[in-house]
C-alpha cells in the first residue's frame, strides 16, 4: 500500500513539480501545439472558384450564382449572430426583407437608385430593426433564454411578413415588381457579370470584417460567451451587451444583402421578410458549418446549387430530395460539412499573441 | 468595517429552507472556511454572496457598499470573484485563452474589437500559467487536463481579475492528496492582496490555510470564531461526531 502510495507520490511530482521556467515552457507549448491550418486553405480554394465562375459559367447560371452570393452574404450575418454569439435568431429574414422593401419604395416612389444612396440605406434599415428588436429580446436585466430569443425573433419575422401582406402601400400579397435597376451616374447596374462581381466584392469586405471580429480578442469574448454565459459575466463581462452588438452587426449584413437582393431580382414580395427566408438561412449555415463562417458560404453554395439542379431534374420529388439531404447532414455532422477538412480545436482558434509578434516584442526587448 | 458583510441571509426553494438567517463577516486579507455537513447551506450561501443566487431576506454588504441587489457582472467589477464547485473552465479554449479571456473582463469594447490589450496582458497571462504550474500547457485545450490541473486553471482564472474577495467552492474536490499540497502553497501568497472564503470537506486542508471558520448546519450559523475556537466548540463537535 505505502509503496503504492510513494508510485503516484512521484508521478504526480514528475508531473507537476518540474515545470519549466516561462519563456521555455511557452515555446515548447506552442511547438506542440501548432498543427497544419486548414481554414485558409479553404478559404483560398472557394474565393478562387467564385472568381472564376463567371468566366466558366453560361449567362444565365451567371444571373443565378449572383443570387447564390447575395444569399451566402445573408448566411454571413446569421453565422456571425449564431455561430460566434449564440443566439438562435429565427428571424433573421426581417432585417433581410425590411431592407428590400426599403430599397423598393426609395426606387418606386423617390426615384432613388444611386448605388451610394441605396445600399447605405438599407444596411441602416437593418442596423434600426436589430437595434430595436435585440435591445427588447437581449437587453433585460436578467439573460434572456435562448428559447424566448429564438421565440421572440421567429413572431418578429412571422409579424413583418403578415404586415407586409396586409399592407396595401407594400403591395400586399404581391409585393413591390419591377424595381428599376440599381444606377451609379448613367450606369445601370443590370444581371449579369458586373453585378456578380460587384456583390462578390461586398461579400469579401463583409467577410473580412466578420473574420477580422471573430479573432480578435472580442471574438474571445465571444467564444467565452457562447460556451458558458454565465461563467463570463462572473468575470465582469457585459454579456448581453456583447450579444446586443453582434446582433446588430448581423442585422446590418443582413439589411445590406436584402437591397442587393431586392435590386437583383427587381422584386421583393412578403416571403423575403418572413419565416420562410428566416429558416432558410438557419439550413445554410447549419449545413456548412456554424462558426466557420466559410461554412455559411459553402453552405448556401451547396443547397442552392443542388436545390437548382434537382428541381431541373427531378421536377416534382426534389424538395423531398433535399429535405432527406438536409436531415441526414444535420444527424450525422452536427458541424456540418466543413467538419469533414476542419477539426474542433482548428474551428474554435486561439485568440492569444501571435507567435510572431511575441517575437517581434523580445526582439525589441533585445534591441 | 470587515470587507465582506453577508447579515440575515435567507433562501428558500419552495418548501425547503436551505439558509435561515445566516451571518458571515469576512476582514481585509482574511481567510475564511466555511464547513458544515452536507446540505447545511454552504454553496447556497456562496450563491448568494457572488449573485448567482437572489437571498430570499437579508443584506450582502461589499466594500461599505450594499451589493444585494447587484448582478453577477457588477459584483465582478467591485472586486469580487468566483469560483464554481463544477469546474467551469471554457473546455474548447486553450489554457491561454482561459486566462486572457479572464484577465480582459475589463477591457473596453474598442480595445477588444480591435485587440490592443493582447500584446500588453501577454506576460500576465504565462506569469499566472507559470505561477500555477500549467505553462507548458499554455496551447493544449482546456478539456486535456487533468481534473485537479482544470482546478487550478480556474483558480488561475478566479485571480486573473486581482480581486479583493475570492470565492473558492470546493477547490480540491477530487484532488490527490499531493495536489491538494500544491493547492495550498498556491493559495497562501494571494493573502497578500485578497481576502478568501472557501468551502471545503477537507478540514485538515481548512485548517491549515484558513484564520476563522464559520460553521453551518441546516441553514443556520452554529458557530463562527478562529480555528482553534471552532476546534475547542462542543457543539461543532458533535455535529461532526454524530455525522461519523
Amino acid at each position: 500500500m505505502l509503496k503504492s502510495m510513494s508510485v503516484v507520490r512521484e508521478a504526480i511530482d514528475a508531473d507537476v513539480g518540474d515545470e519549466p521556467d516561462g519563456a521555455m515552457a511557452e515555446s515548447e507549448a506552442r511547438q506542440a501545439a501548432s498543427g497544419r491550418k486548414v481554414l485558409p486553405i479553404v478559404e483560398g480554394l472557394v474565393l478562387l472558384a467564385a472568381l472564376i465562375a463567371p468566366l466558366v459559367l453560361q449567362d444565365y447560371l451567371t444571373v443565378f450564382a449572383t443570387r447564390v452570393i447575395i444569399l451566402a452574404l445573408f448566411a454571413l450575418s446569421f453565422d456571425l449572430v449564431w455561430g460566434y454569439a449564440g443566439i438562435m435568431s429565427f428571424g433573421q429574414a426581417l432585417f433581410f426583407g425590411s431592407a428590400g422593401y426599403g430599397v423598393a419604395l426609395l426606387a418606386r416612389d423617390l426615384d432613388i437608385t444611386n448605388i451610394f444612396l441605396v445600399l447605405p440605406a438599407g444596411t441602416i434599415i437593418g442596423l434600426t430593426f436589430a437595434l430595436l428588436l435585440g435591445g427588447f429580446l437581449l437587453l433585460g436585466r436578467h439573460p434572456s433564454s435562448v428559447i424566448f430569443v429564438a421565440l421572440g425573433t421567429l413572431t418578429g419575422s412571422y409579424a413583418a411578413d403578415r404586415l407586409a401582406r396586409g399592407w396595401y402601400y407594400l403591395g400586399g400579397q404581391n409585393g413591390i415588381p419591377s424595381i428599376s435597376p440599381m444606377t451609379l451616374g448613367s450606369y445601370e447596374f443590370s444581371e449579369g457579370p458586373v453585378f456578380y462581381y460587384l456583390t462578390l466584392g461586398i461579400l469579401v469586405v463583409a467577410y473580412l470584417l466578420c473574420r477580422f471580429l471573430v479573432r480578435s480578442q472580442f471574438g474571445l469574448a465571444l467564444a467565452g460567451l457562447r460556451e458558458n454565459e454565465q461563467r463570463i459575466a462572473f468575470f465582469g463581462y457585459k454579456a448581453q451587451h456583447l450579444k446586443a452588438i453582434v446582433f446588430a452587426v448581423g442585422g446590418t449584413i443582413a439589411g445590406l444583402a436584402g437591397s442587393l437582393y431586392a435590386f437583383h431580382e427587381g422584386f421583393v414580395w412578403p416571403n423575403m421578410v418572413g419565416v420562410v427566408v428566416s429558416t432558410q438561412v438557419v439550413l445554410y449555415v447549419l449545413f456548412g458549418g456554424s462558426g466557420t463562417l466559410i461554412g455559411a458560404v459553402i453552405g448556401t453554395v451547396i443547397i442552392e446549387g443542388v436545390s437548382f439542379w434537382l428541381s431541373d431534374n427531378y421536377r416534382d420529388i426534389w424538395p423531398i430530395i433535399l429535405g432527406v439531404l438536409l436531415l441526414f447532414v444535420i444527424l450525422f455532422r452536427p458541424l456540418g460539412l466543413i467538419s469533414f477538412v476542419l477539426g474542433e480545436r482548428e474551428r474554435v482558434g486561439s485568440f492569444g499573441a501571435k507567435p510572431k509578434e511575441t517575437e517581434k516584442e523580445k526582439r525589441n526587448a533585445a534591441s | 468595517m470587515p470587507l465582506l458583510e453577508a447579515a440575515g441571509i435567507t433562501k428558500i426553494f419552495g418548501k425547503l429552507t436551505a439558509l435561515d438567517g445566516a451571518t458571515l463577516t469576512v476582514g481585509e486579507n482574511e481567510f475564511h472556511g466555511l464547513i458544515g455537513p452536507n446540505g447545511s447551506g454552504k454553496s447556497t450561501l456562496m450563491k448568494c454572496i457572488a449573485g448567482a443566487e437572489v437571498p430570499t431576506q437579508g443584506k450582502v454588504s461589499f466594500v461599505n457598499a450594499d451589493i444585494t441587489a447587484f448582478t453577477p457582472t457588477e459584483r465582478a467589477r467591485a472586486g469580487m470573484s468566483l469560483k464554481f464547485q463544477i469546474t467551469s473552465v471554457l473546455p474548447t479554449l486553450t489554457l491561454y485563452d482561459n486566462i486572457l479571456l479572464a484577465l480582459q473582463a475589463q477591457s473596453s469594447l474598442f480595445d477588444l474589437v480591435f485587440s490592443r490589450t493582447r500584446g500588453a496582458l501577454h506576460d500576465q497571462v504565462m506569469a499566472m500559467l507559470t505561477q500555477f504550474r500549467l505553462a507548458s500547457r499554455a496551447f493544449d485545450a482546456a478539456a486535456t487536463l487533468s481534473h485537479g490541473q482544470q482546478q487550478w486553471l480556474e483558480i488561475a482564472m478566479a485571480l486573473a481579475g486581482k480581486p479583493r474577495l475570492l470565492l473558492l467552492d470546493e477547490p480540491t474536490g477530487g484532488m490527490s492528496l499531493e495536489e491538494r499540497r500544491v493547492t495550498g502553497e498556491l493559495l497562501a501568497p494571494i493573502k497578500q492582496h485578497c481576502s478568501l472564503v472557501i468551502v471545503e470537506h477537507d478540514l485538515d486542508f481548512i485548517r491549515d490555510i484558513c484564520d476563522r471558520l464559520t460553521v453551518l448546519d441546516q441553514g443556520k450559523v452554529l458557530a463562527s470564531g478562529t480555528v482553534s475556537e471552532i476546534q475547542a466548540n462542543k457543539s461543532v463537535q458533535e455535529i461532526y461526531l454524530r455525522r461519523a
